[in-house]
């Protein structure tokens, strides 16, 4: 959508290129664009009414740069501006330096997602080095204890022992004298959906808050949620004086523009955001990403940051050193293949590079699947060490072998061998270019995909 | 709020279940209900509109540009709500809309009209068995909307099964285990993790052996752009297709009512891969905007079915426009 939000903002300022300084007029018809783009991103009405103006009051009387056209300067003043209202640069960590056992409380709507954030939570701070206590207290919905209890077991985390006929005020209260007896620093409690307007249900959380005292008050709400999102917030924020807000479901193609509606009228911060169904796909949130998100730039620096975590160092230097000598054999492209999908799944990575977004729509047919890459590995697998290191030595009866024993077929076989000698070639050309040449042919991608 | 939902979800069902409310008296509170249920709804849009249009004797062009942003606050959508004012804005121009009342009138009007345009009944009866498969995106109450049906139908006599096939999220089979247990429904079902197709393939031969009437099918939660679950979709409904030949009979898409524009994201691709033939649009009773439903409907032509106006176990109703139009513009 940025990239239509573009355009459409390229055309908008068109007839005022000529012209040094933005006035009132001439940026009337862009941030009607820019309006428009944030209404569709489900930012609320109001919110964008009040950041609307205040854009105008930053544009207005402003020089145009020498290097930008005033569309993208204008662009470059609204992400700015988004970026300091989603408290870029503020401290958004968990407020847990309190005398243990510290209480977790997560609320919301039905099906927000706040049982599977209970366990991504948990994994998260287990890595964090300390001691969580899962604490399922939804009465009300079929086998959601049990739902709780299965993820706590998946991730070896502890899960209290709550039962669907206790009230969830008390199930609260003896998981934290549970949790001081037995060690657990921290209690997550995962509380059962409601609406902000169940008077009911709303004063069971109340009580709840008032006899565990939770360290932090964590709102799940799902990152489609359209103009209610404004609603949802001052309902919860009213009763409980939430602490922050955990936003879901962000791998879809929702813009999260819910997310800066929540933050203009609560003034709280998203703490983290749910990228995926997977029991790690949990990241810190991070501003200046979701307004890219928002604005549809994509999100190269997740991306990133998840290589760097998840790239084993010294098999990367191995594999560098084997690029340098050309001699990248079968082996080093299983392994490599293995480091990429230690990074989740191969959608969502792609997802976060900008304009792919775009593009796998348009080629979805094309793309290798979670499912091709597994078969890619069966095919790798069914080599012998000599075929992997030197794949030319792979005849018609080997073929045969190799697509019997992973259950492929010869075609198949084939086609990964053209594709891994293509990419061989590939690798060798980049290799004469050096680090220079190489810069420069990314470098006119990067400039093509990100649009300052 | 009724005195059910203060007792919680779980017991105000199982009370239903044990006391057993005769169907007379629900069919004559209907409206009620689902007055009630749209009471914000109400609320959010209507009474907007009626304090913007309230004794005024002549609408000029800013009414009209509020008017638009209480139809956009509403997740009508933008070219929905654009196009809406562009039509009012033409009457207004043939000076057909003189005051405030008219032009509510009016919009209506347009709103049913759209509602309308794809609006057809669920024949169940004419298929044996009658095959439901549901889907949409995590956490918008498909396993709850399949309780509902199951409870429904098995009200009115008919035999029903349901399909286990979301074999993914941690004790979804469970869940809906725990449903088919209070509507004395059996379900099939599958370990944690098992192939979908399969619970799928054993729901259908189970359906043709047992002589069901209904086979509702409860599927995974799946965001649309995910390709690898959309092609498992796909296989699963290949499998129905097979088994029981023109199956499914009805692909239900259901639509949490509190989601934004993302609904016609979901409706487009769900409708592009998984052949989608039917809205339910669920927890309409929490949220103050019902416009969704007008735009994911008229957008992309498809026609809403159930509508969930309450936690009750028969607060799923069927679909009616006119009533629909008719309690949101009640005053």
């Amino acid at each position: 959508m940025f990239d239509s939000l573009s355009k459409k903002l390229e055309a908008a300022f068109r007839k005022f290129r000529s012209q040094g300084v933005m006035t009132e007029e001439n940026i009337s018809e862009g941030l009607r664009e820019v309006r428009l783009a944030l209404l569709e991103a489900d930012v609320n009405f109001k919110v964008v009414r009040d950041f609307i103006d205040s854009v105008r009051k930053k544009a207005v009387g402003i020089d145009v740069l020498q290097s930008l056209t005033p569309g993208q300067q204008i662009v470059r003043i609204v992400h700015d501006e988004l970026v300091s209202i989603m408290g870029g640069g503020e401290d958004n960590s968990l407020n847990l330096a309190l005398k243990p056992p510290v209480a977790i409380m997560m609320v919301g709507l039905q099906g927000a997602g706040k049982t599977t954030t209970c366990g991504k939570l948990a994994k998260y701070l287990k890595k964090e080095k300390r001691r969580p206590l899962l604490v399922p207290a939804d009465v009300y919905r079929p086998a959601a204890i049990q739902q709780l209890k299965i993820i706590g077991g998946q991730l070896g985390i502890d899960v209290f022992d709550s039962q669907a006929d206790d009230k969830p005020q008390d199930i609260c209260s003896a998981a934290i004298r549970f949790a001081s007896l037995n060690g657990f620093d921290t209690v997550i409690l995962d509380t059962a959906g409601r609406h902000q307007i169940d008077d009911y249900l709303m004063n069971e959380l109340a009580e709840i808050n008032s006899a565990v005292r939770p360290a932090e008050i964590l709102l799940v709400a799902d990152s489609m949620t359209g103009q209610e999102a404004v609603n949802i917030a001052v309902g919860f924020n009213e009763r409980l004086d939430i602490t922050g807000v955990i936003l879901t479901k962000l791998d879809g193609d929702a813009r999260g523009g819910a997310a800066l509606s929540i933050k203009a009228v609560t003034g709280k911060p998203v703490k983290f955001v749910g990228l995926g169904e997977k029991l790690d796909a949990l990241e810190v949130f991070h501003a200046d990403r979701l307004v890219s998100r928002i604005l549809g730039m994509g999100d190269l620096l997740t991306l990133v940051e998840k290589a760097q975590s998840v790239f084993d160092e010294k098999e990367s230097a191995r594999l560098a050193q084997k690029l340098k000598k050309n001699r990248f054999n079968l082996e080093d492209f299983l392994s490599q293949l293995q480091q990429i999908r230690k990074m989740g799944s191969l959608e969502s990575i792609i997802g976060m590079i900008p304009g792919m977004g775009k593009m796998m729509k348009q080629a979805q047919g094309d793309q290798p699947s979670e499912k091709e890459l597994a078969r890619i590995e069966a095919i790798i697998r069914s080599m012998t060490t000599a075929e992997r290191g030197d794949h030319t030595i792979i005849n018609g009866s080997r073929r045969l072998r190799i697509a019997k024993g992973s259950g492929t077929t010869v075609p198949e076989v084939n086609q990964l061998l053209k594709r891994f000698s293509e990419a061989q070639k590939m690798i060798k050309q980049l290799q004469k270019l050096g680090p220079k040449g190489l810069m420069k042919g990314m470098g006119g991608f990067g400039k093509r995909m990100l649009p300052f | 709020m009724s005195e059910e939902t203060k007792k919680g979800f779980f017991r105000s069902i199982m009370d239903k279940i044990a006391g057993g409310e005769s169907g007379a008296e629900e069919s004559a509170s209907f409206l009620d209900r689902l007055k009630n249920g749209l009471e914000k709804t109400k609320k959010g849009v209507v009474e907007k509109i009626d304090i913007l249009l309230l004794g005024k004797k002549e609408i000029d062009a800013s009414t009209l540009e509020e008017l638009e942003e209480i139809l956009l606050t509403s997740d009508i959508g933008v070219k929905t709500t654009v196009e809406l004012v562009r039509t009012l804005e033409q009457r207004l121009g043939r000076s057909e809309l003189k005051d405030g009342h008219a032009l509510r009138e009016a919009l209506e009007e347009e709103i049913l009209k759209r509602l309308l345009k794809h609006h057809t009944s669920l024949k169940t009866d004419e298929k044996h068995p009658f095959v439901f498969l549901i889907l949409g995106v995590n956490g918008v109450g498909k396993t709850t909307t399949i309780g509902k049906l199951a409870a429904r139908y098995t009200a009115t006599g008919k035999k029903v099964l349901l399909a286990a096939a979301d074999t993914f999220r941690a004790a979804a089979s469970e869940q809906l285990a725990a449903w088919g247990e209070r509507s004395g429904v059996d379900v099939i079902r599958h370990k944690e993790g098992a192939d979908p197709s399969a619970v799928v393939f054993d729901a259908c031969r189970a359906a043709s052996a047992r002589d069901v009437d209904i086979l509702l099918i409860d599927t995974a939660g799946r965001l649309h752009t995910k390709v690898n679950l959309m092609e498992e979709m796909k296989k699963i409904r290949r499998v129905i297709e097979r088994e029981i030949p023109g199956a499914p009979h009805e692909t239900l898409l259901v639509l949490d009512a509190a989601t934004g524009q993302n609904a016609l994201s979901q409706a487009r691709l769900f409708k592009e891969s998984a052949g989608v033939t039917g809205i339910a649009l669920t927890k309409l009773d929490g949220t103050s905007k019902g416009g969704i439903v007008i735009a994911a409907s008229y957008e992309f032509g498809i026609p809403i079915r159930f509508i969930g106006v309450g936690e009750g176990i028969d607060d799923l109703r069927d679909f009616d426009p006119e009533e629909f139009t008719e309690a949101l513009f009640q005053s």
